[in-house]
């Protein structure tokens, strides 16, 4: 055995240790390459240029560098500032759709005839698309005959029309973003019930546990990854919330309900923008934003998967 | 990053193209253009007209979504340009300009006169001394007004030239006693308050003034400012509430319902209208009533026009044709059809028209001048920025100190003294 010939093997050890995980990764480092990493490195150059947009007739660049010019504005922009509070109120309300998606999820998580109706039904707005969500909403808060405008006027004698009130605006839009934001938690958590392992719920309800501290100390850590991608991806949703106001306001009443991303998208590409560099700039500050968290998720599934 | 896009746009394109390049021997003239259906097929009648005239020239329309346009057209400048373009007078073709992606068309303006024939438009076209573009239609703008909404409040109708800025004030307020919107506009879009706030500055000051603040020249702080700013805080209280939250459309479907009385608003407005149940009977149209006494009357006519490329593979015919586009008789027809204002001053208007009879009169009698709009006099960020404090200071005229603040601000930002 000793003597049979080393070479041949550990070529081919060496080829399915060392090789062969580079070769599968090859494609998805490709991608990544070319679709992540390539366009980040290429916006934060952008983001030291002051340029409209247009190549001249030879196809030259024709950006001026300006350094941390386009920073430097941000700093003093009343729009950047009123986004980024925009943003942080997103972030922050967002946050509700954990609580009131678990407690739908709970509430629906028992046998009952028709049930499936029943679930199918509160994860219906996930399902619908962000821009009709929005239109159904910018219809519901119109003035003169949206329901909400209606609703408000029987209570209070004076209707309300939220996305014309510059102090309600985000509020507004923010809530019609929770509708289906709601329902991802919803299903999320449903999923998560359905692995709770039935002999510690019993266990539990022998020692006497009941109600909100059967919930809180039984079921809940078991719920901890379910929670987990419930908060990354609401934080993300929070964070990137484009589509409703785009579709709900474009930005309005005189960029009131402004959010970073739509800033930059205003910024670079919108009717009266491109200015590229400035939309590039506000890119990469909602990219350092959006890293604080990305990072901390990381971190945790890192130590997550060494405890294993 | 924008390569790529040109990439898949030239590969649209080139597809779109291969299906109208029959004429293999004709001498080809590229035309990029983003008509709604209507305008589409009055340039295809004025191209035909064209053809038979020039049958050795074919030229090719490749027609965009309007919206799609905007983007598409700052690509295929550079990746794969036509001929000829479709782009907007003033301010709006200054980028193109200034990166040498527009030709200086002097010599056609020069060699068929169009100084005289165009002479409206010659300011509009002009960039440096020298011209970069054919207009070839414009609309008025000016208030239309409901006589059904007149009737329901009891107050008496505008006469031939109209009414006093005093008379018009208050009979806003009889309208508010009557709970009819005085004035009704959607401003969700930001650009409809601007029309209100270009005619106010325009007669409050007149055109010059009006010219210099949005080039940046003027203080927003300063009192002559202050003074439009003035008369706008007179016409607030009367304007739709929540106009923020709707757009233009929505305001004219207050106005066709008799909930409002006057819209200040473009020629193409008067469709909408009509789509709405309004007939030449219950519509009727003035322009905006005089502020300062004495002051020229100027108008708002935004002007649509089409420019020769940097990059034209055929500019001899390309040319041929411009020339075409600006004569009287093609611009008879084409806004015809179109239901807009020729430029060219020789052309017709259709006189069963009481609008177009009405913009033509009123243009061509306005001596202060002939104002683009707002967003196309402005330069796009300052232009912006100023549609907002418009829309802000209806909705907020308490916060004028703040709006004049800020935009004073954008103003030394991008005009450095």
């Amino acid at each position: 055995m000793a003597s049979a010939p080393p070479d041949h093997r550990t070529v081919r050890r060496w080829n399915q240790r060392t090789l062969a995980p580079w070769l599968f990764l090859t494609p998805g480092l490709f991608m990544f390459a070319v679709y992540v990493l390539w366009p980040i490195v290429e916006s934060i150059t952008l983001s030291f240029y002051d340029w409209n947009g247009l190549y001249n007739q030879d196809g030259e660049f024709t950006g001026t560098f300006v350094g941390m010019g386009n920073y430097a504005e941000l700093m003093t922009d009343p729009a950047f500032e009123t986004s980024l509070w925009n943003n942080l109120k997103w972030l922050v309300l967002y946050m509700a759709a954990l609580p009131i998606g678990l407690f739908i999820a709970i509430f629906l998580n028992q046998t009952v005839t028709g049930i499936r109706l029943y679930k199918s039904l509160f994860f219906f707005p996930f399902v619908i698309s962000q821009v009709v969500v929005g239109l159904i909403f910018a219809w519901f808060y119109a003035p003169n005959f949206g329901l909400f405008y209606l609703l408000t006027e029987a209570v209070m004698g004076q209707g309300t029309a939220i996305l014309a009130d510059p102090d309600l605006v985000t509020y507004g839009i923010i809530v019609a973003g929770l509708w289906p934001q709601i329902a991802y938690v919803m299903i999320l958590y449903l999923t998560g019930l359905n692995n709770v392992a039935p002999d510690q719920i019993e266990a539990a309800r022998l020692d006497g546990a009941k109600g909100w501290r059967m919930l809180w100390y039984v079921v809940l850590p078991q719920l901890r990854p379910a929670t987990f991608i419930a908060v990354i991806v609401t934080v993300i949703g929070a964070l990137r919330s484009f589509d409703l106001v785009s579709i709900m306001t474009t930005g309005g009443p005189f960029g009131s309900s402004r959010v970073l991303s739509y800033y930059m998208f205003e910024m670079a590409l919108g009717e009266f923008g491109f200015r590229m560099g400035y939309g590039a700039a506000i890119a990469v500050v909602l990219f350092a934003i959006m890293m604080i968290f990305i990072s901390g998720f990381i971190w945790k599934m890192w130590r997550d998967e060494k405890e294993r | 990053m924008v390569h790529r896009k040109a990439g898949a746009l030239a590969l649209v394109a080139a597809l779109l193209m291969s299906t109208s390049a029959i004429a293999q021997d004709k001498r080809v003239v590229t035309w990029n253009a983003d008509y709604d259906p209507i305008p589409l097929a009055a340039a295809e009648a004025l191209i035909a007209d064209f053809e038979a005239a020039n049958p050795e020239i074919d030229v090719q329309l490749t027609n965009f979504d309007h919206e799609a346009y905007k983007n598409a057209i700052r690509n295929f400048l550079t990746a794969d340009p036509p001929d000829l373009a479709n782009w907007y007078a003033a301010n709006r073709m200054r980028p193109f300009v200034e990166a040498g992606l527009f030709a200086d068309i002097s010599d056609v303006w020069a060699n068929n006169g169009l100084n005289e024939s165009l002479a409206s438009s010659v300011l509009s076209s002009t960039i440096d001394g020298k011209q970069y573009a054919i207009p070839y239609t414009y609309y008025q703008w000016g208030i239309y007004y409901n006589r059904d909404a007149y009737a329901a409040a009891g107050v008496e109708l505008p006469g031939e030239g109209g009414v006093t800025w005093e008379q018009f004030l208050a009979n806003c307020e009889k309208f508010k006693a009557a709970e009819i919107d005085c004035v009704t506009t959607g401003s969700s879009a930001l650009w409809p308050v601007a029309g209100i706030f270009d005619y106010l500055s325009l007669r409050t000051n007149g055109y010059q003034f009006h010219s210099d603040l949005a080039a940046g020249r003027i203080s927003w702080t300063s009192p002559e400012t202050r003074a439009v700013f003035a008369e706008f805080a007179k016409l607030q209280p009367y304007v739709t509430a929540n106009h923020a939250a709707i757009d233009w459309q929505d305001a004219a479907a207050i106005f066709v319902q008799n909930k409002a009385a006057h819209y200040v608003m473009g020629n193409f407005a008067v469709g909408v209208f009509k789509e709405g149940g309004m007939t030449n009977d219950n519509l009727g149209f003035m322009v905006f009533p005089e502020i300062t006494p004495g002051i020229a009357r100027a108008e708002e006519a935004p002007t649509d026009t089409i420019h020769l490329t940097s990059g034209a593979k055929n500019p001899d015919d390309a040319k041929t044709f411009l020339a075409y586009i600006a004569s009287a008789e093609a611009q008879s027809k084409w806004n015809a059809a179109v239901g807009q204002l020729p430029t060219n001053k020789d052309a017709t208007v259709d006189p069963a028209d009481p609008f177009l009879t009405a913009g033509f009169q009123a243009l061509s009698t306005a001596t202060g001048g002939i104002a683009q709009f707002w967003d196309r006099d402005a330069d796009a960020e300052y232009a912006k920025a100023g549609m907002e404090g418009f829309q802000q200071f209806l909705v907020q005229p308490d916060q004028l100190e703040a709006i004049l603040e800020r935009l004073e601000q954008t103003r030394l930002r991008l005009y450095p003294q």
